[in-house]
């Protein structure tokens, strides 16, 4: 059981506030994954919970005991370092052993635990080394082993996978959540990519400069962003965005911006029946703009009239970068596309899968907002 | 390469080869300047009295009197010199480690409040020279009735040094934070830390503050002149004095006690090189 909890946590370096009210809970075996733009608050979040930082206010709870004034050694928690910050002059066997000699564990037990976390890790033939004789994905290894031996409540890693190279990161982070399978405990894993985020965690925390946006499984936060931010900032290509107003046209709620009038389904009506007549935001993804020639089933289709400014061959789907009055935005269609540089088209928006977002409440810090229909 | 060009190289390297000759040969000078008075050294100690101001002088002593060292040192009790010397330089290195390590780390690592003031403190007592604290210095550890011991020598030490604990902050500012933090996610606490990941991580850096304190403590006349009174607790430098009185100098002798007297600090020297070569962090952290 290691249940973690964030209570209105706040951080503050000196003027500057990292984590502002922070409230988040961590179930037990949960692999959540805090993601932001650098900067957000991310990592000192991390660093809190670990110990290596005082909370400014609010407090921490694990398994509900408070651990504010608990040394990070008595937390039982164990962090993996972007830098992996192995011990130069320490063999990996010692790195590895180093975390277990201040526990009071005998030789035999360090001995074992060592050699069965280097076994996991297929990294038994690198025990005698020094990290400077490993590459950067084994010296990761080591820096995940030193966590494992410890047997921790709670794995903490903070940007793991970035200093390696493209290949080994996906490799990597297949691995990473394996062992989160494999060892059955509850892993807080922050980064920036949200690539990584959607693979490997069971949820995912949104922050933006300092303040928690939304939190959720992958999928639900990726069909239903509970603000422009998440939603820009999930998916990529990123989400379009167009301003316009929300109105009753013929007994239907109608989104309208310059060229472009699209009608709210009804299953998104009701969600969305308070923006009438204010001014708003509407979200779609590239991939629910689709190319008219190529018919698509289960859309809700609603014409757009845009010309094409450039198409990216992408092997797999073909990128377009349209524009329709002064708007740009980009399509990511099916690769047997006809449409062409130039082409004046109407490309087709699926409005089942519009997000409409509150242009007033977006220009402050929006609050949390729990997803709707899960 | 065309014949022109190859015509024209020919000149460049000649070029090339006397700027190497002649950086050659203005090094060879200056080593010559820096070695000659060693070599008078070792040549004067090898003279009989009457050669040592023979005009002209006289290079190489014809015999070499070998027994002059053997005089040198048996004369006074060097033995025991050194045996006090050695004393004296062992528990100073332990003092200057000990506390500027701790001294250090605190500067370079900890967050206290008016720690920058208290450090430019510290770097101003490097701007006192040693005779403004040589007096009051002496009256408190007269009052303290310990003149006429080690104590003086070696317990000023333990309270650290202004270059050397700059000298080590500047080093542990170095190490990277996440080493730190690592290991007290492992669990290590303050002194742990110092023991187990900064000190073998700045070995270099400590064996600079050792050899130099050695080598301090070795060399030093003064204080030892002004503390020590007994001669059976005399320093080796002390008992070269001795060689000098008023009215003479025995030069052959002083020559030959000089030498032996430097020369562990030179043999010293030689062994512990290497252990400035610094360099021992690559491959911890990313690169």
């Amino acid at each position: 059981m290691a249940d973690v909890v964030f209570k209105n946590v706040t951080k503050n370096f000196g003027d500057v506030t990292a984590v502002n009210n922070l409230n988040l809970s961590v179930q037990d075996k949960e692999f959540l994954v805090l993601v932001g733009p650098s900067g957000c608050g991310k990592t000192t979040a991390l660093r809190c919970l670990a110990g290596l930082e005082h909370v400014t206010s609010g407090d921490l709870y694990l398994d509900s005991e408070r651990i504010n004034d608990v040394k990070p050694k008595d937390r039982d928690i164990a962090m993996v370092f972007q830098s992996y910050a192995l011990y130069p002059h320490m063999t990996v066997f010692k790195n590895m052993a180093f975390g277990l000699r201040f526990r009071n564990t005998n030789k035999t037990e360090i001995d074992r635990k060592v050699r069965e976390a280097a076994h996991i890790l297929d990294i038994d033939e690198l025990l005698d080394r020094k990290p400077r004789a490993l590459s950067g994905g084994q010296r990761q290894r080591v820096a995940v082993g030193r966590a494992i031996v410890r047997d921790p409540k709670v794995f903490l890693f903070d940007e793991p996978l970035s200093n390696l190279d493209a290949k080994l990161r996906v490799q990597t982070r297949r691995e990473i959540s394996l062992l989160h399978e494999r060892l059955a405990s509850t892993f807080i894993y922050v980064t920036h990519d949200q690539v990584e985020a959607m693979s490997m965690g069971t949820k995912i925390a949104v922050m933006n400069r300092g303040v928690l946006q939304q939190v959720e499984t992958p999928q639900n936060l990726y069909d239903h962003p509970a603000n422009k931010f998440v939603a820009g900032f999930i998916g990529s290509p990123a989400m379009n965005f167009f301003k316009g107003r929300l109105i009753k046209k013929l007994g239907t709620l109608t989104f309208e911006s310059s060229g472009l009038s699209l009608p709210i389904p009804k299953s998104k009506a009701i969600y969305y029946q308070h923006y009438l007549n204010r001014r708003v935001l509407l979200g779609i993804r590239p991939e629910d703009i689709h190319d008219p020639a190529l018919p698509v089933i289960n859309i809700r289709p609603a014409e757009v009239d845009c010309k094409v400014d450039l198409i990216e061959l992408m092997g797999d789907e073909i990128y377009l970068y349209l524009h329709c009055g002064e708007k740009e935005f980009e399509g990511r269609v099916d690769p047997r596309s006809k449409l062409r540089r130039g082409d004046r088209a109407k490309v087709l928006f699926d409005v089942d899968r519009v997000h409409l977002f509150d242009l007033r409440k977006d220009a402050e810090n929006p609050p949390v907002i729990s997803t709707r229909d899960a | 390469m065309n014949k022109q060009d190859r015509q024209q190289d020919v000149p460049v390297m000649r070029l090339e080869r006397m700027r190497l000759v002649l950086r050659y040969i203005l090094l060879a000078m200056t080593a010559f300047l820096f070695l000659l008075p060693l070599y008078w050294m070792i040549s004067s100690s090898l003279k009989p009295a009457y050669e040592i101001f023979a005009n002209p002088p006289v290079w190489i002593p014809d015999p070499p009197q070998w027994q002059n060292y053997r005089q040198a040192l048996t004369e006074l009790p060097f033995g025991r010199y050194a045996i006090n010397t050695l004393i004296i330089a062992v528990g100073a290195v332990i003092g200057h480690v000990v506390s500027c390590i701790l001294v250090a780390y605190g500067f370079a690592r900890l967050r206290a409040p008016g720690k920058r003031v208290l450090f430019i403190i510290l770097l101003a007592t490097l701007m006192l020279p040693y005779p403004v604290v040589m007096i009051p210095q002496y009256i408190i550890f007269s009052e303290l009735n310990w003149v006429n011991s080690f104590k003086p020598l070696i317990v000023p030490t333990f309270f650290g040094n202004a270059f050397f604990i700059f000298l080590l902050r500047q080093f542990f500012m170095q190490i990277p934070n996440d080493l730190i933090d690592a290991a007290k996610m492992d669990g290590a606490n303050l002194l742990q830390i110092i023991w187990h990941v900064i000190i073998p991580i700045s070995r270099s850096a400590i064996a600079t503050v050792a050899i130099f304190t050695f080598q301090f403590a070795w060399n030093d006349f003064l204080a030892p002149l002004i503390y020590l009174q007994d001669q059976s607790k005399y320093t080796l430098m002390l008992g070269l004095s001795f060689f000098r009185s008023s009215f003479e100098v025995n030069w052959p002798y002083l020559m030959a006690a000089s030498l032996s007297v430097a020369a562990p600090i030179i043999i010293l020297f030689f062994i512990t090189q290497r252990a400035f070569v610094s360099g021992i962090t690559t491959g911890s952290l990313k690169e």
